[in-house]
């Protein structure tokens, strides 16, 4: 099993016709993601990659069952795709895009409020399920199918993470960015829980950096809940205050969200962390040899 | 993106929050031009930066005369305050402000709440000092109320406010306007923060935003070009600035290893790795996920013309990022500028063969690395024979 996306997945993708959007439907394709429509308004009737192009998320649902939608839309319009498939009721939804104004970002957070839909990111690497689903930017070849789960709010810094476990024969249940924007979809809580409801996860890297505090409130989860291994690296340990490193989430400004902080609130309940990144795939080998899990999680 | 206190008040006052008038002076006798219209007045450094007055950039003159001798001494000083870091900031502009009579001074912002989604109005009674100091020795004096991004700001919102920071009655209809008019602005102008810090009672009576520091959403401005012509490149380190000419993320660190790397959070790894083993990197830099051959070379370029740099550093895990084209980045920007300090490469992901072919066919002496860490072992190391 896997969380999130697996074989079932039926992907719409938001603005097929522009140059990220149709590079990545290629890839998306090739790596076998079940992508059944696109939608560009104006354009529909056309084909990117053999996939029909729908003027709405609506049209496209009605037309092919589509149940996920992943969005490459520039920012200035990223908000208005977002609420459009909220309204089309897709249960999953995938935003790519980096750069939305923080204010829109607060009124889609608002506007999900009661809905169904599920938001993933903006400003992420996407989700993917090895051997399944792959929906977002990530090189599909680095992954393998397993038991581990990875959450992450950077993305070439999961791709370390995930290419570590791979080569020491450990594959991945799913892998999911949540992304570096300060207002987004899913936290680090909403996916360790996932994880930790999903059978087929055995334990769980997760990968944090400076800025908000969405790591210490993962460590109260952890806490409370998490039944499963947890190791975790955090990015930013480095980092000067009051400067923003790339993400926009990414600051520690007031004397909060510094990764001392985050290390001491995720050692305290006992999760390893991993002093550098070069190391988060010992911990997880060490963490699951010491739950004796170690021969379960590796992928033959 | 920040501005100028001036430009903040001007901008301000069109949103029709009260503001002290002033005037702009590039030179000694602008501001004394502008004092012989305003009369006594108050002469402020204009500094990306807040702790000015105790740094020495605010000050009190009461004849046009003195404005000058003030404005003489203050334009070209390098101004040190607490938030500016010791190398300080070079004073380019001053603002000649009416002096006014204080009753009281409040603190007052709008900032936006990430954890809930929302924007969230601060106020304090006890204003002029920082509101961190505030909120760290009495936290009870601070008051704050959600302002929903959807119904926007009501006016129960700003009598909320006014009756904890303790607002007199008579100026309480003004407090809840200048209030709206704050969020008004921060809507329609994509802000990140609108601070008066001090808004002051006048003694005739009046409420007037003495100071005014805002600063907008960087991904907003796309949607604001009339807020292009408000930056300041002066203000700017010259390596920030133009790294945002070619979409990179960096920031200017203290160390000596230049590094380069695609990501944000693997460049923040590469630096702490780099930390743990002992060295120091000058800088914080991300491709980011759109690069191309030119924009790679122009970062390199950015790294090879910095007088500090002596080891450069590239970390690059290529998923969208192709290796190749970072590959050829590299040997076209030491085509360019010719290769003087060792330059360890690290090159895996998306066409990781094809990458390392073009490095090696260049000839040029770089040090490979097979991953992170060996890669951060080798540039500690060279940094280090470098230093002797």
């Amino acid at each position: 099993m896997s969380i999130l996306v697996d074989k079932n997945t039926k992907v719409i993708v938001q603005g097929i016709t522009g140059g990220q959007g149709r590079f990545h439907t290629e890839q998306m394709l090739a790596y076998g993601t079940n992508i059944v429509a696109g939608v560009t308004p104006g354009k529909a009737g056309q084909e990117v990659c053999g996939v029909p192009v729908f003027d709405t998320v609506k049209a496209a649902k009605e037309a092919t069952g589509a149940n996920a939608s992943i969005l490459y839309v520039p920012p200035k319009f990223a908000a208005d795709s977002i609420f459009e498939a909220i309204d089309a009721e897709i249960p999953f939804v995938v935003c790519i895009t980096e750069h939305i104004p923080v204010l829109d970002m607060a009124k889609v957070k608002n506007y999900m409020v009661g809905k169904s839909t599920v938001l993933l990111g903006g400003n992420c690497p996407g989700i993917i399920s090895p051997g399944k689903c792959k929906m977002g930017i990530m090189p599909g070849y680095i992954c393998k199918e397993g038991h581990v789960g990875v959450v992450s709010r950077s993305g070439t810094l999961t791709y370390e993470a995930i290419n570590q476990l791979s080569v020491r024969g450990i594959g991945q249940s799913t892998a999911v960015g949540i992304g570096g924007d300060p207002i987004k979809g899913l936290s680090h809580v909403d996916v360790l829980k996932m994880f930790n409801e999903d059978p087929d996860t055995y334990a769980v890297v997760m990968i944090g950096e400076i800025g908000g505090s969405g790591e210490e409130e993962a460590a109260e989860y952890i806490r409370e809940h998490m039944d499963k291994p947890v190791v975790a690296f955090i990015a930013g340990q480095s980092a000067p205050p009051g400067k923003r490193m790339g993400h926009a989430g990414a600051i520690i400004s007031g004397g909060k969200g510094t990764a001392a902080g985050k290390i001491a609130a995720l050692e305290s309940v006992g999760v390893s962390v991993a002093p550098t990144p070069d190391l988060i795939g010992e911990y997880l080998v060490e963490a699951v040899k010491k739950a004796g899990i170690y021969e379960k999680c590796l992928t033959e | 993106m920040k501005i100028h206190e001036y430009q903040a008040k001007e901008l301000m006052g069109a949103y029709g929050i009260p503001v002290p008038s002033g005037t702009l002076a590039l030179t000694a006798d602008e501001a004394y031009e502008a004092a012989k219209n305003i009369g006594p007045c108050v002469i402020k450094a204009q500094i990306h930066s807040g702790g000015r007055g105790k740094g020495g950039g605010v000050k009190f003159a009461k004849t046009p005369e003195e404005a000058r001798e003030i404005a003489e001494k203050m334009i070209g000083m390098t101004l040190v305050t607490k938030q500016t870091g010791a190398e300080g900031k070079v004073v380019h502009k001053v603002l000649v402000t009416e002096a006014n009579d204080i009753k009281k001074e409040y603190y007052l912002s709008v900032t936006v709440d990430n954890a809930n989604a929302c924007l969230v109005i601060i106020g304090s009674g006890e204003g002029g000092t920082e509101i961190e100091e505030v909120s760290e020795k009495h936290p009870e004096l601070i008051v704050t109320e959600k302002v929903s991004v959807y119904q926007g700001y009501h006016a129960y919102n700003g009598y909320e406010v006014a009756r904890k920071m303790g607002i007199p009655a008579a100026l309480t209809k003004d407090f809840v306007k200048i209030l709206g008019n704050m969020v008004r602005m921060m809507m329609d102008k994509d802000c990140s923060l609108i601070e008066i810090n001090p808004l002051v009672e006048t003694a005739d009576g009046k409420l007037l935003a003495l100071d005014a520091k805002v600063n907008f959403d960087d991904s907003g401005l796309v949607r604001h070009p009339e807020l292009e012509e408000l930056r300041d490149i002066d203000e700017e380190d010259p390596k920030e600035y133009k790294a945002s000419l070619y979409d990179l993320n960096y920031i200017s660190l203290f160390g000596n290893i230049g590094c380069l790397v695609n990501g944000a959070g693997l460049a923040m790894a590469t630096m702490d790795t780099i930390n743990k083993f002992g060295g120091s990197p000058a800088n914080f830099l991300d491709l980011g996920g759109s690069t191309t051959e030119d924009k790679v070379a122009a970062a390199l370029e950015i790294l090879m013309t910095d007088p500090h740099v002596e080891v450069i550093m590239i970390n690059i895990f290529g998923g969208i990022v192709k290796c190749d084209l970072i590959a050829s980045g590299i040997v076209s920007a030491c085509g360019k500028l010719g290769l003087k300090v060792p330059m360890i490469v690290r090159l895996e992901g998306t066409n990781v063969d094809a990458g390392k072919k073009i490095l090696a066919e260049s000839g040029l002496n770089i040090i490979p690395a097979k991953d992170l860490a060996d890669a951060a072992h080798k540039a500690v190391e060279a940094a280090k024979g470098g230093a002797k």
